[in-house]
């Protein structure tokens, strides 16, 4: 368009006038600065002070009007050159022609155009030829809570497949429920550590039943539970032989039995750390985990997908690493004297991290993708996790002993093992978060997701505070203290723990098709979270104290006495963890236990055909 | 990669890559320090008493608060006079066929250090009590209590040992409280547990991470004889309290009082420091005294700063000890005894 004149670039002129007249009257303030000196004491009496200021009051009053009448001046010039250029344009648009003013119109059509209020729906009524759409809610009623997405009606799996993992996880929430009992119970016991005195319920003995139970007791037999789902489902075939899945059901809970009930007698192993069952009770386990490598190696094996999913390579690189540590922790060739520490910081190590994390990675990397429907970020990101987990992971266990007398170039390898944990945490959760992209509007309206978020975020934090806490500096001050109880539950509980529900709340509605109910899995989620924060935070402050105080020099029990506050919130803390539990517990059986449900339509159909009436086949399919 | 769509090869991988590292970190050095460590020269093996104390301390599972590793930094020279070394641990073998070794080096502190605790606390009638009821003895303490170590009888058969419990502990209980042979066996474990001496001290490892000296506080002169910084009721909360009790007033029965005590308000504080530093048995109704200075390798001014809060406490009113009139004390004693 070349009749219009390029409107030039008019340096906006209302600045130029705030900026030459605000100039010129600060300019006048240096005259003023040259004020004659006062005695100071005369200034700071009140009198004088206020007929200074009614003196400044008027004056000020002259400073303003002057500003204002400047501006009003130079704006007048300004708008003077404006009407100057209006006459100019009018006396051009006078000198035009036809043709050009029609160009005119045509182009002020073009910019007033709208688009009319059908252009992408079209003109014909709506119609539902497919099926599409479901779940209309034509009341529109305001919830106290806001819906969730259901699971869709996929087809059937397997019921012998769906019994197997069904049992697993039922069990699974069994431990649960059982070993976070005795976990609230032991942090009664720091508060009031008289409320019972019986042998067989001694905190020393306690606290390993605890741990034994839901690790291999809930973690362990809920990953191989899901691990049965997802080791056939990401190969395309079926699994190997669900008769082997169910003895590694029988020996594992066997084993988490006995070896519960014998650690409250006093059978231990000597006080490792997650290795407190004597070895034939761990043998147990030990045989139930080798029949499932037999089976997931079998299935991954019979794949019909040409290559293997990054989920089965995590999850059974988890259980054939499983068994190698199992092994090297409880033969005794090399475990005289510090050999038994060096293998201890070893097994407890890859127990958390080449067990539980490995195997629920591979979970996440199933379940994830596949609740978010969309494809996980990248493939490469997960393979350079699963190496650089297995190469830094495995360095690191000493870091449970710097200090000790354990060789200082074995505690330094660990410690820089710790800081290359940076690679795998980070491109895992780089991996996870990203793959939410562009879906982070579906968690709000899933039950499941949010599980996952938490998970992840964990992840990250949990692992990379187990980082900070292997630096020389900070092992000083947390090494011993609380500070480890509250990583080890970030962990196993913010990481391990909301990774499995996120899973299990996934699969289990898609097997038995019952839902639980939403207003209860969010009270889990939150009672979970918030008591998980309430647990935690209180003893990584009370933790990082401790150590302080130890590092002063000051009396031991004046460390004991500072706890106890903090002691008691990580009890309040526990409590709604346990309770969520329970509420978790309730919501499996709302999805598993058979609902006796009356299916209106089927009955209703029955009914007809009692009263005499011929039902006619529309559409020549069984109703 | 192609070569990673076998399944087998993609697992042997991932294994071997795995069982090497665990060779490197765990297996070759675990049995490396196994060829290499030794009990030291003046370590004396378990007793049979204190072996089967020790599989009661794995029974009950006593690692799970208690830690028995001196660490090789500065605050860990409260639990012993060294840091533990692995010749320390070599005598720990695979404790029978069903177990493996209990080397108990521990991974928490809910309750102090136990490395060195037979030097620190050797008295039978200590840990007895405080294993019966550990509030008896420690108000504050949260150590679960282990009555059922204990055996309720009328009369005591010659070897066993009563325990004297303070009312408000006994829940009225009318017997008497003996130490059955489990916690008899326990507490010989316990006195078991010293630092064996190391003689070769270039080969000590130091204590790092000292703190850096308390700037002295202006006008804090010797007259009063307190060392700037030296706080006389903290010294005296970590290696007295748990016997002489906060209150000053023991327990009666197994530690003297010593609010009002003769020893402790005497002018001449010669006896005072011996006792603090050497320990004392002179009357059977009370428990043996260990030597708490000897132990802690206490200086003059600690002691001076412990026992001048004992004569200034709890109603005693004596003069303070400088640092130096205790130094001379500890001097003539080593003389005398001929150290």
């Amino acid at each position: 368009m070349d009749i219009l004149p390029s409107s030039h670039p008019v340096l906006p002129v209302k600045y130029f006038r705030i900026i030459f007249v605000t100039g010129f009257t600060l300019g006048a303030n240096s005259v003023a600065a040259q004020t004659t000196e006062v005695q100071p004491a005369l200034l700071s009496q009140p009198g004088i002070i206020i007929t200074i200021l009614l003196l400044l009051i008027p004056l000020l009053a002259a400073l303003v009007l002057f500003v204002v009448k400047m501006n009003r001046m130079v704006g007048r010039v300004g708008s003077r050159k404006d009407r100057d250029e209006a006459r100019r344009f009018a006396a051009y648009l006078q000198t035009l022609n036809a043709e050009q003013i029609t160009e005119l119109e045509q182009r002020r059509n073009v910019l007033n155009y709208q688009v009319p209020p059908n252009e992408l729906s079209g003109t014909l009524t709506p119609a539902d030829k497919r099926g599409l759409l479901s779940n209309i809610n034509e009341k529109a009623n305001i919830r106290f809570i806001a819906e969730k997405k259901k699971s869709l009606n996929r087809p059937q799996i397997d019921p012998a497949l769906s019994k197997l993992i069904l049992w697993f996880l039922g069990t699974a929430t069994f431990w649960l429920v059982f070993g976070t009992t005795v976990g609230e119970y032991l942090g009664i016991k720091f508060v009031a550590p008289d409320v019972d005195q019986f042998s067989w319920l001694s905190f020393g003995r306690l606290r390993p039943v605890h741990t034994n139970a839901v690790f291999w007791g809930w973690s362990s037999l809920a990953m191989l539970g899901l691990g049965y789902y997802v080791v056939p489902r990401v190969g395309n075939n079926a699994i190997a032989s669900i008769k082997m899945g169910w003895w590694t059901l029988v020996l594992i809970n066997s084993a988490v039995v006995l070896g519960s009930l014998a650690l409250m007698a006093g059978i231990n192993n000597g006080g490792g750390e997650y290795r407190e069952y004597i070895w034939p009770i761990q043998l147990l386990f030990g045989i139930g985990v080798i029949i499932t490598l037999v089976n997931y190696l079998t299935t991954v094996a019979r794949r019909t997908t040409h290559e293997i999913y990054v989920s089965n390579w995590y999850i059974v690189a988890a259980v054939i690493f499983a068994i190698t540590i199992s092994i090297v922790a409880y033969v005794p060739v090399w475990q005289n004297g510090l050999g038994e520490t060096i293998i201890q910081g070893y097994y407890m190590h890859q127990g958390v991290g080449m067990w539980f994390m490995l195997f629920t990675l591979g979970l996440v990397y199933y379940f994830l993708p596949q609740q978010l429907n969309k494809p996980i970020f990248s493939y490469s990101l997960g393979i350079l996790a699963f190496w650089s987990q297995i190469l830094f992971y495995t360095l690191i266990g000493t870091h449970h002993f710097v200090f000790s007398a354990i060789p200082w170039s074995l505690q330094t390898v660990a410690i820089v093992g710790s800081a290359g944990m940076a690679i795998p945490v980070i491109s895992g959760t780089t991996n996870f978060l990203m793959t939410f992209r562009g879906s982070w509007h579906k968690v709000s309206g899933s039950y499941t997701l949010p599980f996952f978020l938490v998970g992840i975020i964990f992840y990250f934090t949990g692992s990379l505070q187990g980082t900070a806490e292997a630096f020389r500096y900070t092992n000083l001050i947390w090494h011993f203290t609380d500070f480890t109880v509250a990583h080890s539950h970030l962990t196993m509980y913010g990481i391990i723990a909301f990774f499995l529900w996120g899973c299990i709340y996934a699969i289990v509605p898609r097997i038995t098709r019952q839902e639980p109910p939403q207003a209860t899995v969010g009270i889990h989620f939150w009672m979970a979270f918030a008591g998980l924060m309430f647990y935690t935070i209180p003893l990584m402050y009370g933790g990082t104290l401790k150590g302080l105080m130890w590092m002063d020099g000051k009396p031991f029990i004046d460390s004991v006495v500072m706890m106890f506050p903090y002691w008691l919130w990580r009890a309040i803390g526990g409590t709604l963890m346990w309770v969520s539990h329970l509420i978790f517990a309730y919501n499996m059986y709302k999805m598993i236990a058979d609902r006796r449900a009356v299916n209106i339509n089927a009955v209703a159909i029955d009914e007809l055909s009692k009263k005499d009436y011929e039902l006619v086949d529309f559409n020549d399919k069984k109703p | 990669m192609e070569y990673f769509n076998d399944h087998k090869k993609l697992f042997i991988t991932a294994f071997a890559l795995f069982f090497f590292l665990t060779m490197m970190v765990a297996i070759l050095p675990a049995l490396n320090n196994q060829k290499n460590n030794k009990p030291l020269p003046g370590s004396e093996p378990l007793t049979a008493d204190a072996t089967a104390g020790k599989a009661v301390y794995v029974k009950n599972g006593c690692v799970a608060c208690h830690t028995q590793q001196v660490r090789n930094v500065e605050m860990d020279k409260v639990w012993g006079s060294r840091p533990g070394i692995a010749a320390d641990y070599a005598g720990n073998e695979r404790t029978d066929f069903w177990r493996n070794t209990a080397t108990l080096m521990g991974t928490e502190r809910t309750g102090p250090d136990l490395a060195n605790i037979g030097v620190r606390q050797p008295s039978v009638d200590w840990h007895l009590l405080h294993l019966y009821q550990p509030r008896a003895v420690v108000g504050q303490s949260i150590m679960p209590a282990y009555p059922f170590l204990f055996e309720v009888k009328n009369e005591i058969q010659p070897g066993e040992t009563e325990i004297t419990v303070p009312d408000e502990f006994r829940k009225g209980i009318k017997g008497k409280i003996v130490a059955s042979k489990e916690a008899m066996q326990l507490v010989a474990y316990l006195q078991s547990l010293k630092q064996t001496k190391l003689y070769d001290t270039a080969s000590i490892p130091k204590f790092l991470y000292k703190k850096k000296p308390e700037l002295a506080k202006a006008g804090s002169g010797t007259a009063e004889g307190v060392e700037a910084g030296l706080d006389g009721a903290a010294l005296y909360s970590t290696h007295c309290q748990s016997c002489h009790q906060a209150n000053g007033m023991g327990l009666p029965g197994a530690f003297p009082a010593l609010k009002g005590s003769k020893i402790v308000l005497d002018d001449n504080p010669e006896l005072l420091v011996d006792i603090v530093m050497n320990g004392y048995d002179p009357r059977p109704e009370y428990a043996v005294m260990p030597g708490v200075g000897q132990a802690a390798n206490l200086t003059a001014e600690e002691i001076s700063a412990i026992i001048n809060h004992e004569r200034t406490s709890w109603d005693n009113n004596a003069r303070k000890v400088p640092p130096a009139e205790v130094k001379k004390i500890m001097e003539m004693l080593a003389k005398n005894k001929g150290i």
